[in-house]
């Protein structure tokens, strides 16, 4: 910190130098301490509760956009270590991220790459496609490759509307970087599996924004439903899921009341139904 | 052959070297309209901009050599973006960024053989017009607090005349728009008519979420300029261009 504000105010040799306009390059030229992932770790087992679990995040295209959703609990091993965690991070005008796995580290990557993208977007006068994106985010992860081997493994979902293709994408990633496109729908997370046995039986091609949001928190109730990782609407302390959708018109999270309604009526439903709506057998 | 220059004489000269630099080039306006900040600068080139965004709340408008006032523009970005991510992003605020190119400024200025000729603004949109910020900054180095509105480069006395003359505070934006373009039109004495397509304009819109940078080009700004033109109706807002 103190190489890059001291030296009476002025803008130090580095900040005027040309070269760049990848952020995560720049600081690791300059201030390397400010970046994840950069020190040396310790040789040890069993830390992997140093820093709570996210859990699961689920991802549904539908004609026009995508809706991303997370549900709000982070775990410490069996306990509940946050009941209201927000694990969705806007990244730009047209995509967002999501993130599963160490709730610390994946926190910093989001807010990395967030200024990674809008530095980009300043620096050069125009935005990363939404592919650029998604591989600036694979050479993120690749970086985290060390503390995933030590046990803090973040996974992320990246999505995002195609500007080009005028329509919403969905892009997963594994813990080495590698990276994915997903169609139509995907889950990560814990309680993923048990989420996308839902999408798989809820999700059509034709389904509107409100359809897709609704599908996401039947999704995400179901995860919570089998898997203790993961928390359901909690009708009580008024904490539901959180719901980011892009369009054409950008990201928009939707206001707690809207998703409120939403959540109501699924709880409602499952009170008369336990396992949720029945897709037709053929 | 070794002769002396006293340093009010070399001073002098610089200053007046960098004046001389910053008076060949058209003009730009900051000012403020009853939604937050307008910048509008006379520019030919669709790409090589005199007005830029720095960080959420913070624009930045120049005139000059184009070379190193990019050269500023990059570094204020660097700066803004490693100061918010190492801290948090209310932490990085338009006074920050005013000393930073007053010190870089003054710094060249002294030192160097040649200063640099260019004249900015850096402009904070606030909560409300109480608390926008408006801070010209000068090939010196010195830096001057504005309010309502700041004009920079060529012959400024005829274009701030001209602004003068039109300049509400609190004007909407059609309105805002057509005086800052009838005062860039007189300047150097001429009248001409100016188009969208040799102006570029941008706002920091106070209502807007997240980033408060917008350009405005194309049908959009023609419209504005059209509504300018007939008395200034009510503006649609919340649409993109």
């Amino acid at each position: 910190m103190s190489e890059v504000f001291e030296g009476g105010g002025r803008l130090p040799a580095a900040f005027m130098n040309p070269g760049t306009s990848s952020f995560t390059d720049f600081l690791s030229a300059v201030n390397p301490e400010l970046l994840p992932g950069q020190s040396e770790l310790p040789q040890n087992e069993g830390n992997t509760h140093l820093t709570p679990e996210g859990t699961t995040i689920v991802a549904l295209t539908f004609p026009g956009g995508v809706v991303l959703a997370g549900d709000r609990r982070a775990t410490s091993g069996n306990v509940i270590a946050n009941r209201d965690i927000d694990k969705l991070f806007r990244a730009d005008e047209f995509s967002a991220m999501a993130i599963a796995g160490a709730a610390g580290i994946g926190t910093e990557l989001a807010k990395l790459f967030q200024v990674e993208l809008e530095h980009y977007e300043k620096m050069e006068g125009r935005s990363l496609s939404l592919e650029g994106k998604a591989n600036k985010l694979a050479t993120m992860i690749r970086s985290n490759l060390s503390m995933a081997l030590q046990g803090f493994v973040v996974i992320p979902v990246l999505v995002g509307f195609d500007e080009e293709l005028q329509r919403g994408r969905i892009y997963s990633y594994d813990p080495v970087g590698g990276r994915y496109e997903e169609h139509r729908f995907h889950g990560i997370g814990s309680g993923a599996v048990y989420a996308r046995g839902s999408l798989k039986k809820l999700f059509t091609d034709d389904l509107s924004e409100s359809d897709a949001v609704t599908v996401a928190v039947q999704a995400l109730y179901d995860a919570a439903d089998d898997d203790s990782a993961t928390g359901g609407p909690d009708m009580h302390r008024k904490i539901y899921p959180l719901i980011d959708v892009i369009t054409e018109e950008g990201h928009r999270r939707l206001p707690t009341d809207e998703v409120a309604q939403v959540a109501q009526s699924v709880v409602e439903a499952r009170s008369e139904r336990p396992d949720g709506p029945t897709a037709p057998v053929r | 052959m070794p002769f002396y220059v006293s340093p009010e004489q070399s001073m002098k000269d610089k200053a007046d070297y960098a004046r001389k630099g910053i008076a060949r080039g058209r003009s730009a306006i900051a000012m403020q309209y009853d939604g937050g900040i307008l910048f509008v600068a006379d520019n030919m080139s669709r790409t090589l901009h005199k007005i830029s965004e720095l960080y959420d709340r913070i624009a930045f408008a120049a005139v000059g050599r184009y070379n190193e006032f990019e050269n500023l523009r990059l570094a204020g970005v660097r700066f803004a973006d490693t100061r918010g991510y190492a801290y948090d992003r209310r932490d990085v605020n338009g006074r920050m960024l005013a000393n930073a190119y007053a010190q870089t400024l003054g710094g060249v200025f002294s030192e160097s053989p040649k200063p640099w000729e260019v004249e900015i603004v850096v402009a904070e949109v606030g909560d409300d017009p109480g608390s926008d910020q408006l801070y010209r900054i000068t090939f010196d180095g010195s830096v001057v607090d504005e309010r309502d509105f700041v004009v920079m480069g060529g012959s400024t006395e005829q274009v701030t005349t001209a602004l003068q003359e039109r300049f509400a505070k609190e004007a909407p934006l059609p309105r805002a728009l057509a005086s800052a373009t009838h005062a860039l039109a007189h300047e150097s004495g001429e009248d001409r008519e100016l188009e969208a397509s040799s102006l570029e304009v941008a706002v920091l819109e106070r209502e807007r979420e997240h980033r408060k940078f917008r350009r405005l080009h194309g049908e959009r700004l023609n419209r504005l300029i059209e509504e300018g033109r007939s008395g200034g109706s009510a503006e649609q807002n919340g649409e993109n261009s």
